[in-house]
């Protein structure tokens, strides 16, 4: 079996020399805002009407954040990333041609949570290794296949290749499709939703 | 330079597109740099890339379940909920970790240990080796259906012959350390346990508490396991390194004061160094040094950094 050095020594290969505030606020990013984007998923469709424009307002509040947090990282997290949403929202109502009538009247007496920590907190040591497995369990098959192998078997690229009978370019792209999906099924699809959208 | 011809619609996809080729290699200086000036680019380009890479390192954690192997063939597909599974799993463990425990020497059981100053190497049947640092002993129970050490005192590096079918499995106290593929550490004084990770990865628990879950630990990770509970923190793979110097029978020191120094020493010597006087405690030290010649930094101490040195009847004292 190849052999490949197995340290993710985090953020240590992204940072060029001196771009130690944005190494900063990229550790904040991952670990105070990344954990929220299932509650902001369930925010933004709630009270978006089109849900097909959903992952780029994800994108959208999350480019503002980060700026933001450039500037000055933001002591309350999860208010600063739902009043960033529902900003969004808002220049995006003042935009449109066509007001959504249950965007804009939610967005009026929409209710920020506080600081206290959300219930993602709480519930994502206990439910993380569950939630994995079912959102690795909703991805197409071979996608699927290809991220245990590269993922939890360890193996390499011409491994993978060799093992489900495919060219290498092929694993390039399930995998990258994998990457991807994985990162939606694991926080803007939970499993088990418990509120219909 | 070799690049994949996939031509990526969007961010996501190019951002996915880069953790699978810094992923698997080859990465090169050059991929490294137009990596670091893609991220630089857009703040768009950033967030996509640590929003996937975050749950890239997430999937990570599910190398510590059986069940998530399994995912890798789509025709098996189990409806068993995994909480069961794991718990099954753990039950199976704990009787095992508790029932062996009872018999505290089986005939089939073999000892290893180190003196003071000691190093030693132990190869086993299965390639599994194992070095004995300084004052160690180290019962093994290696049989066709187990693998098992238990670590009585002292410290050990493992390089494990990874198999899942019959885990290597290292007890300290009522810790235990699962190997899923490893190179790490494990050292126990007294009452403390501290299991270091160099090189894949391990699972962490006390099987007597099952309401606690037990940890995976990765490269650079480094666990803590006291009466009061387990503290991870993360260790620079040069400061793990440097630790690990006593393979070479080396102690290396850096801005590390003279008590720390001492206490580094007087594990693997019979003489020891004294440091009463407070002030000659603080000083830093920095420099490799071997770590069975104590002498050889007393003259060291005396000549380079100026310290007085007495030979008494406890050991080497060192004043200001």
């Amino acid at each position: 079996m190849v052999k490949r050095p197995d340290i993710d020594w985090e953020g240590a290969a992204v940072n060029p020399p001196g771009a130690e505030q944005a190494a900063r606020v990229d550790a904040w990013f991952e670990e105070h805002v990344l954990p929220l984007e299932a509650s902001l998923m369930q925010f933004l469709e709630r009270n978006w009407r089109n849900a097909s424009d959903v992952s780029d307002l994800r994108q959208e509040v999350y480019v503002r954040v980060y700026q933001a947090a450039l500037k000055q990282i933001p002591e309350k997290p999860r208010q600063f990333l739902f009043a960033t949403a529902r900003n969004l929202l808002i220049d995006r109502v003042r935009h449109e041609s066509v007001i959504p009538i249950e965007a804009a009247s939610d967005l009026e007496s929409l209710e920020i949570a506080s600081d206290v920590p959300g219930p993602e907190h709480a519930a994502i040591a206990r439910d993380e290794l569950r939630r994995l497995q079912a959102a690795l369990d909703h991805l197409p098959p071979r996608c699927r296949q290809a991220l245990v192998l590269a993922r939890i078997e360890d193996l390499s690229r011409t491994e993978i290749a060799r093992t489900m009978g495919i060219a290498e370019i092929t694993v390039s792209q399930y995998l990258t499709q994998g990457i991807c999906a994985l990162a939606d099924t694991l926080a803007g699809k939970p499993p088990k939703p418990r509120r219909k959208t | 330079m070799s690049q994949p011809a996939f031509s990526p619609k969007s961010i996501d996809a190019e951002a996915a597109s880069w953790i699978e080729r810094r992923h698997f290699g080859p990465w090169s200086e050059a991929d490294q740099a137009e990596f670091s000036e893609w991220l630089q680019r857009s703040i768009e380009n950033r967030v996509a890339y640590l929003r996937l890479n975050s749950s890239w390192k997430r999937a990570r954690r599910l190398a510590a379940l059986p069940s998530a192997r399994q995912s890798a063939s789509p025709a098996q597909k189990s409806n068993t909920p995994l909480l069961m599974k794991v718990a099954a799993g753990f039950v199976v463990l704990t009787l095992a970790g508790w029932g062996s425990a009872y018999f505290l020497l089986q005939p089939r059981d073999r000892v290893f240990s180190t003196a003071v100053g000691g190093h030693e190497t132990v190869t086993f049947s299965d390639g599994t080796r194992v070095e004995l640092n300084t004052n160690t002993v180290l019962r093994a129970r290696m049989t066709t259906d187990q693998r098992a050490v238990w670590l009585e005192r002292g410290e050990a590096y493992f390089e494990v012959k990874h198999d899942p079918v019959h885990p290597f499995v290292v007890m300290i106290g009522n810790r235990r350390v699962t190997d899923l593929g490893t190179q790490f550490t494990v050292h126990r004084e007294k009452k403390r346990m501290e299991v270091a990770v160099v090189q894949g990865r391990v699972w962490f628990d006390d099987p007597g508490r099952t309401s606690e879950n037990g940890t995976l630990l990765t490269p650079g990770d480094v666990a803590v396991a006291t009466a009061s509970g387990t503290s991870v923190t993360r260790k620079s793979l040069q400061a793990l390194t440097a630790e690990l110097n006593w393979r070479q029978g080396l102690l290396v020191f850096d801005k590390t004061t003279l008590a720390d120094v001492a206490t580094a020493f007087n594990r693997y010597n019979r003489v020891k160094l004294v440091v009463k006087d407070p002030v000659a405690a603080r000083v830093l030290v920095g420099g490799t040094f071997r770590a069975n010649d104590v002498e050889d930094f007393a003259r060291l101490a005396e000549t380079v950094l100026g310290l007085r040195v007495r030979h008494t009847a406890d050991g080497i004292e060192i004043s200001h």
